[in-house]
């Protein structure tokens, strides 16, 4: 196996473009007084360069809100996003830079979160994926793994949801859906053999905004099991989790 | 567009409501002769040009990580494993490993001689995890007077599943580590797990803690 990683990795070294001059560059015209270029992508780099208004920056890469800059005496540095929100193209026209801004919270079409929680005592780690057809309207699917002392087990649901005060830092939603569940029960605990049902859920919770980009979410669900005899089963379900939108 | 459109209507609603009460025929007058009458104020908006640049966002880490892991009761092994991150900001990222290991012997099969506890297949080790991770202490690290790298050491809280003894046991990884940015583009790692889950392979059921050091290497794109 090491030779193999030793490939790897060294294949993976030499896929990856490297170097800041390869791409096209792009550059832009100061309009904030001065912008500043620190020595790395975070705020608390120590500023080593100021360009003053009317000056032009190349742009090179950009990693979360941090955009790297050379300037035209061939100095490079770190600037924020938000003092470059307000440059010009050498055209005239507005910049634009990849990035959320308050409206995102309401206006985001997708979303995709990790969770983890109680699914009848096992416990689940989720996956979930949401689509917003509306600012309340959603869809909805998620994979959990179920991970009891008895049993192991995978859940699949798809659902359609909505949520209450999509303005609101902290807002109610509902959903319903249905999907499948399919339990292994542990081999030397039990002897039984593997199951695979259709389910169908109704569940309520809380989500809240952390930043312009993710927020945290506690949901509660209800699950009904179409069992093979007559008697449905009743399972509940509680999940935490944190949820990024884009 | 829409708004300067209604505004205007109102407007218009309004000075024909109020000169051309007394019969409607006046009234319709009125309004011909306001949607004649010049503009009094000459909107002033420039077009706005926005141009989105072809700027590379590097937000996604991937890469390879090899290590040891001490798997409780079963010695150390070599382990070995990818990972993806994606930074959402400077503080915070999430990030999503598998990795795999070969369990060793208990001190019990070892002395017994022949007494094998759990067959090839589930010795196997294997876990994915899903964490989200913090930059706790970003800093610089300086190579000599002419270079500086910036670095970060994060936390890192994940959930996840391990398969180990012939079942998935439910595991909680806290974890700590550094990052240094070689380049831009180029990061190395160096990581301290504990994967905690319960397991019952020796009779009775326990919390496990199998520590894990690993180094690796990743790429931002």
């Amino acid at each position: 196996m090491h030779p193999f990683l030793i490939t790897g990795l060294l294949l993976l070294a030499s896929l990856v473009p490297s170097g800041a001059g390869a791409a096209a560059v792009e550059s832009v015209m100061v309009q904030d007084p001065y912008i500043d270029l620190h020595s790395g992508p975070g705020r608390g780099y120590p500023v080593t360069q100021v360009v003053e208004r009317g000056g032009s920056v190349a742009l090179l890469r950009q990693r979360t809100d941090w955009i790297k800059v050379r300037t035209d005496r061939d100095r490079e540095g770190w600037v924020h996003r938000s003092q470059l929100e307000r440059t010009l193209t050498p055209g005239g026209a507005e910049v634009q830079l990849a990035g959320p801004g308050p409206e995102s919270r309401v206006q985001h079409r997708w979303e995709v979160g990790v969770g983890a929680g109680d699914f009848d005592g096992a416990d689940t780690v989720a996956v979930t994926a949401s689509y917003a057809l509306t600012e309340s309207l959603f869809v909805r699917a998620d994979v959990s793994q179920l991970l009891g002392s008895y049993s192991t087990g995978w859940l699949g649901t798809a659902g359609i949801g909505h949520i209450f005060m999509p303005q609101w830092r902290v807002s109610p939603f509902v959903s319903i859906g249905g999907g499948v569940v399919y339990v292994d029960p542990n081999a030397t605990l039990v002897q039984t053999s593997n199951r695979t049902n259709t389910v169908a859920y109704a569940g309520a919770g809380l989500r809240g905004y952390l930043s312009d980009r993710f927020l945290l979410q506690a949901e509660y669900r209800q699950f009904v099991i179409f069992m093979d005899t007559n008697d449905n089963e009743v399972i509940n379900e509680w999940t935490v989790g944190f949820t990024h939108f884009f | 567009m829409d708004r300067r459109l209604h505004a205007f209507l109102l407007n218009a609603a309004v000075v024909a409501g109020a000169i051309g009460a007394p019969s409607a025929v006046l009234a319709q007058d009125t309004v011909g002769a306001a949607a004649d009458a010049p503009q009094v104020v000459e909107p002033r908006v420039a077009r706005r040009d926005v141009s989105t640049p072809a700027i590379d966002t590097e937000n996604f880490e991937a890469g390879l990580f090899i290590g040891t892991v001490s798997i409780e009761d079963f010695g150390s092994s070599f382990l070995y494993g990818g990972r993806i991150a994606y930074h959402f900001t400077e503080d915070v990222f999430a990030e999503a490993s598998i990795g795999s290991a070969k369990a060793g012997t208990t001190s019990y099969e070892d002395l017994s001689g022949s007494a094998q506890l759990l067959t090839n297949s589930e010795r196997q080790y294997t876990y994915y995890d899903l964490a989200l991770g913090w930059n706790a202490l970003p800093g610089e690290v300086f190579l000599g007077g002419k270079r500086a790298m910036p670095s970060a050491v994060y936390a890192t809280l994940g959930v996840g599943s391990t398969r180990f003894g012939g079942d998935d046991h439910f595991t909680l990884t806290p974890g700590a580590g550094f990052r240094l940015l070689v380049t831009d583009w180029l990061a190395a790692h160096l990581d301290a797990r504990d994967q905690m889950f319960d397991s019952d392979l020796l009779g009775k059921t326990k919390l496990t803690h199998n520590l894990q050091f690993s180094i690796s290497l990743t790429a931002f794109f």
